[in-house]
This record gives structure tokens, sequence and C-alpha cells, in this order.
């Protein structure tokens, strides 16, 4: 591993400070669930580290306000998961936490640095013999043609197929969840959906995100579609993997007909992938088995498969229709 | 807060953040309390860390390359070598320790981190010198292990598993303990251990 200096910040505004007169070598160090990590495959190499986990105002959470959630950047995982009333009234949030990961990495992991986790692609994460464009932009994509069993069927590029791993930002995007950010020139508030980036040409550009912004809290509208929600991960085993394909789905129903519903996607695409096509085409409807199929379908429309991937078309789909019914057994 | 601001440069850091530490080449990652005292006093090379941790409730005081995690830490630089390096991923559980009460991934923690707080280890789980741990018992009356390499990150996981309140039923068990893998696939056993261990726990 590279050397690297280890600070540790006192102050939100002297934290952004120090990042950004560091130039491009100096990085925010939360949890340090995935840097450290990557740091070990020497895939990350930063010269300076800014320990932001001493700030006391990013640690909190409050889901009791009457407007909106608020999650502070550095809460830990698996508190969040275990609030009592996100797991009575928010089930999708809940459970996109606790089925990331195992405690141990919940224990370390923080909401803002679990948003920026970068994606579990082997050709990335496997450094120097393998060409890829989000570690070496212009070096090609060993992916392509390579195994791309777990990369994106939603959502790629030539230069890159790379799946988005997280969970908890596939719910906040089924939840219109925001994400406050400060800077060098000031503050800003930034929709979960508008966080994330396709890769296009530059897959090395993740995030909206500045180099030298650091992400203050989450938010999310409180909404009477919390209750009957869920997060359905398919994983390759039953725990503590990443998904093939999972869906965070809300519903508002009126007797059997849908009167609003919100389904994002995980583990298919580049990025967190709100599936709003597939949302108004529930509307109005009555929430059979054919309906959320038709949905799921809806969900995955565009979907374009590599050489080992395509089957996790038919079990996105499946995913989504699956969703939808749990989500209804819950209003 | 217990810390005094300090500016260094530009970025400042906590007074036991403070930078000291020893300048040759090669130094190892870790230099403990004695080496400590020395660096301390004659201050030195950039970037090494002076670090107070209290592991299994004994302070410790040692100088750090930033780099080092703590599991390396425990194991190399303070000779505690229960916790194990199986993937150094934070895949596979293995390095289990509690931090400040709580289980982590020692591989995937800097020791740096651990500045100030309170560490447990394998090492420092039973009551006294002689006895076990109720869960250390449970482990060895259901024969919750085979060749054993994973045993300390399973016992310290199962541990903070029951104290979290996440071993109500066999379901749950599984659920909270799918960090820690076991190669020789001894998790029956250590599913009735902990289901075994666990009113143990609770009674104290």
């Amino acid at each position: 591993m590279r050397p690297f200096s280890y600070a540790r910040a006192d102050g939100q505004a002297a934290a952004i400070r120090a990042v950004s007169a560091g130039g491009a070598g100096t990085r925010f160090l939360a949890g340090g669930t995935t840097l450290y990590d990557l740091m070990k495959l020497g895939v990350e190499a930063p010269e300076r580290l800014v320990d932001i986990n001493a700030l006391p105002a990013i640690r909190g959470f409050d889901t009791t306000g009457p407007r909106e959630l608020v999650f502070g950047a550095g809460a830990r995982m698996s508190d969040v998961a275990a609030d009592p009333r996100l797991v009575a009234e928010y089930p999708a949030l809940s459970e996109s936490l606790w089925k990331a990961a195992s405690q141990q990495l919940r224990n370390m992991a923080s909401l803002g640095g679990n948003l920026l986790q970068r994606t579990r692609c082997a050709y990335f994460r496997g450094g120097e013999p393998f060409a890829c464009n989000k570690r070496v932009p212009g070096s090609g994509c060993a992916a392509r043609e390579g195994i791309d069993r777990g990369h994106a069927v939603l959502g790629g590029s030539e230069a890159c197929i790379a799946t988005y791993p997280g969970d908890w930002a596939v719910a906040l995007a089924a939840f219109d969840g925001v994400v406050d950010v400060a800077g060098p020139n000031g503050s800003r508030s930034i929709p979960l959906d508008a966080l994330h980036r396709e890769p296009g040409t530059t897959p090395e550009v993740e995030t909206s995100l500045g180099r030298d912004e650091m992400i203050l809290r989450i938010r999310v509208p409180v909404t009477p579609l919390g209750r009957a929600s869920t997060y359905h991960k398919i994983r390759d085993r039953e725990s503590y993997a990443f998904a093939l394909a999972s869906a965070a789905v809300a519903l508002r129903m009126e007797g059997e007909v849908v009167r609003e519903a919100r389904i994002a996607l995980g583990g298919l695409a580049t990025r967190p992938w709100r599936a709003r096509e597939a949302e108004r085409g529930l509307v109005g409807q009555r929430l059979t088995a054919e309906a959320a199929r038709a949905a799921g379908d809806a969900a995955l429309r565009g979907a374009r498969p590599g050489h080992h991937n395509a089957f996790r078309i038919e079990l996105g789909a499946r995913t989504v229709a699956d969703a939808l019914l749990i989500a209804r057994q819950r209003v | 807060m217990d810390e005094m601001p300090h500016e260094r440069g530009d970025i400042p850091v906590s007074r036991r953040g403070l930078v000291i530490g020893a300048t040759l080449a090669g130094v190892p990652l870790v230099r403990s309390d004695a080496a400590a005292q020395g660096a301390a006093t004659r201050g030195s090379v950039p970037g090494s860390l002076e670090v107070s941790l209290t592991v299994n409730g004994e302070a410790r005081r040692l100088v750090l390359d930033p780099r080092a995690s703590l599991l390396d830490t425990l194991r190399e630089g303070l000779a505690l070598t229960g916790a194990k390096k199986g993937c150094d991923h934070g895949q596979c559980g293995a390095c289990t320790v509690h931090l400040d009460g709580r289980r982590v991934a020692s591989c995937l923690t800097l020791a740096v981190q651990a500045d100030g707080r309170a560490v447990t280890t394998i090492e420092g789980i039973a009551p006294a010198e002689g006895d076990l741990h109720p869960m250390q018992q449970a482990f060895i009356d259901h024969d919750a292990l085979q060749c054993g390499y994973c045993t300390p990150g399973q016992i310290m996981a199962a541990i903070a598993c029951v104290q979290e309140g996440h071993a109500s039923n066999p379901d749950e068990i599984r659920e909270y303990m799918s960090g820690n893998l076991c190669r020789c696939g001894a998790y029956a056993g250590i599913l009735a251990a902990i289901q075994d261990a666990a009113p143990k726990m609770r009674v104290g």
C-alpha cells in the first residue's frame, strides 16, 4: 500500500478546507470499509486522509420529524437499520441496510460512505493486469469480453458495464431522497436520483459530487407509501452477498387498486435505477400477479444482456413482481 | 471533547493525532510501548502517529504507520494472535474484535482510527484465568469447530450477536452470523452453541 498521511478533522469547515487545499490525492475518510479495502488492492492510492468520523454534526439521525426523515452522513448502517420507527414505517429503508454486508461492516460503515461505495467489478478491483476504463481511463473494458455474470444490464456503455453495488441508495431513490452536501463554495442539495451517473464515456466520474464536497446528511420526505414497502434482494447465497437483482418497492393502495407506486432496481444497473415507466403503468391497476409481472417486465425494458448475465433480466423482472406482492401484504 | 485542537499545516488534528514517530526506512508498521516511549520523546518521522488504545482493559501506547490495520497492530505489535487474518478484506470475519463494545472487522479498521477507544479480543473475554466465557464453553460443548481458524472471530461475533439481541431464533442467528465464514462447515454446531450460550450470557 502506498504511504499516506492521516489527520483527524475537528470541524466540518476545517475538513472541507483540508481536502480542498490538499489536491487530488486528499480524501475524506469515514468508515473506511470501501476506501481502505481498495487501498489494500492498490486501486485507490490517496496521499492524505482526512478523518471525518469525529464530527458530531454528521453522526445522528432523526426519523420522528413531521415532514422528513433526516440521516446524518456519519450515522452507522447498523444503528439506522435497527431504528424502530424505520422498521415499522419504512421497512424498505431498514431492509436495504440490514440486507447489506455483515453486522461487523454495518457497525463500521457510514450512510454517506455507503452511497459512494464503488463497484465490485472484478476487473476494476483486480488492478494492473486488467483493462478498466473506470480505474485507468482509456485502457479499455475487460468485462465486455470477460466474465460479465454480475455486470449491469441497464445503463451500461461501450466504456463500462460495472454494476453499482449498493442497496441503501436504491431504497433512497424509490423514496425521493435528497443528499445535502457542503464544499468550499458552500452547501447544496442533490436529489439522490441525480447523485450517481451512468458511465457514458467517462466511467471514472461516478457521481455529481465534487472531490472536495462532503455529504452532510440524507433527507427523505415523509410519505404514506413508507409502510407498504420492501427491499427485496436476491443473491447467490441467502445473506452477506451483493445483489444479483434487487427491487425497492413502495405502494399506496385504495382497496385492490394501486394509487401510487415506487420501483427502483439494484444490482442490475450502473447506478441506482428508478423505473418510472413501470410505476406509471401500475397506477389505477388491480395489483394481481399478472400486473406485478407486467410491471417487472416494464422495469427491465431496454435491458441489454452481455455474455453471461442474460438470466438476470428475467430474474430482475421476477424480483420486481415478487417485491410488489410482498409490499401489498404490508398495506 | 477531551482533545485540544492543534494546527499542522492546513489540517487541524487532535492532540493524540499529532504527528510524531521514528524515521528508519523499512520500519515495521507497528512499534509498541517501549519503542513508542522513545519515539515520543525523540520526535521524528513524518507520517507516523502516536496512538493510545485500551486493549482487553489495559492501556497501550503505540507508534503506528497510518497504513497499519487494527488486526496487524494486535497481532504483530501486541502479540495478540487470537484474531486471525483470513481474507484481509472484510469478507470472512476471522478478524472480528469488539471496538467500544461493537463487533468490527479489524482488518478493515485503520489502527489509528481506534485511537482513544477500547478493543476487546478473544484473549480478553474469559472472566478469570482458567475460566472460559460461556460462549467459549458452548463452542467446545457443541463441537462448533473443526480446524479452529475461524473460531476466535466466530466467538467474538457470537457474543456480540447475543448482546445486540439478535439471537432470539435460528433464522436470526444465521442472518446475524453471516459475516463469519467457516470453511470446515461447522455451522450447525456454531448455531447450537449460540443458542446454548445466549441464556447463560443473559444470566450473566
